[in-house]
């Protein structure tokens, strides 16, 4: 089972991505 | 009063929002609420009034809200759209990833679920196992796009004043 198959999955799918985009975003912008 | 700055980052602001709650709150609709009410109803031989009257009205209202999102959202960056797509200022990063994530899922609606949804909805021809992988991919795309939802929603607002200057504040 993938995680889209559940809405779970897909919720903490997008949190974590949000996560890695955040940390990402921070550093190559120096903040 | 300055008319052009009042339309600029009022009306279309005001519009990209207003279309924006329309296609993310059917997409959730349709994630959370449709999914599971259309495997109860084919359960009770029940489904057409979800497939016939229900989620056509729905895909439209859909599908063409995405649309209008993403111009009046690409309207409201204007002159840096590109700066802003192409990360060309650290100020615009944050917004230029948003724009990256909604642009993925406007993507996906209007190339993988509209046109695989037709199918599962009979709205164009497809045999049983055209519509059995239609089904799969409408699915995952829907999926993907309520995950992305999550960090664009994050990014979008995020990007503006106070909340961009607490968040992502730039070393000068």
């Amino acid at each position: 089972m993938k995680p889209l198959d559940s809405l779970w999955g897909t919720v903490i799918t997008g949190l974590v991505l949000t996560l890695i985009l955040y940390v990402i975003v921070r550093a190559a912008i120096g903040a | 009063m300055d008319w052009g700055a009042f339309v600029h980052y009022g009306l279309v602001r005001w519009l990209h929002i207003g279309a924006g709650v329309m296609w993310i709150g059917l997409l959730y609709y349709f994630n959370f609420v449709q999914v599971a009410a259309l495997k109860a109803a084919q359960a009770d031989n029940n489904a057409a009034g979800i497939t016939k009257h229900v989620a056509p009205r729905a895909l439209l209202f859909f599908r063409w809200a995405a649309l209008v999102t993403w111009l009046a959202g690409a309207t409201i960056l204007g002159n840096h759209l590109f700066e802003a797509l192409f990360f060309q200022q650290k100020a615009l990063v944050p917004i230029g990833v948003g724009a990256w994530l909604g642009t993925i899922m406007l993507f996906n609606v209007w190339a993988l679920i509209w046109p695989n949804q037709k199918k599962i909805l009979g709205l164009v021809q497809a045999s049983d196992e055209e519509k059995g992988k239609a089904r799969r991919t409408a699915f995952l795309a829907s999926r993907l796009n309520v995950a992305l939802s999550i960090p664009m929603l994050f990014f979008m607002v995020a990007s503006g004043g106070i909340f961009r200057t607490a968040l992502f504040p730039i070393a000068s």
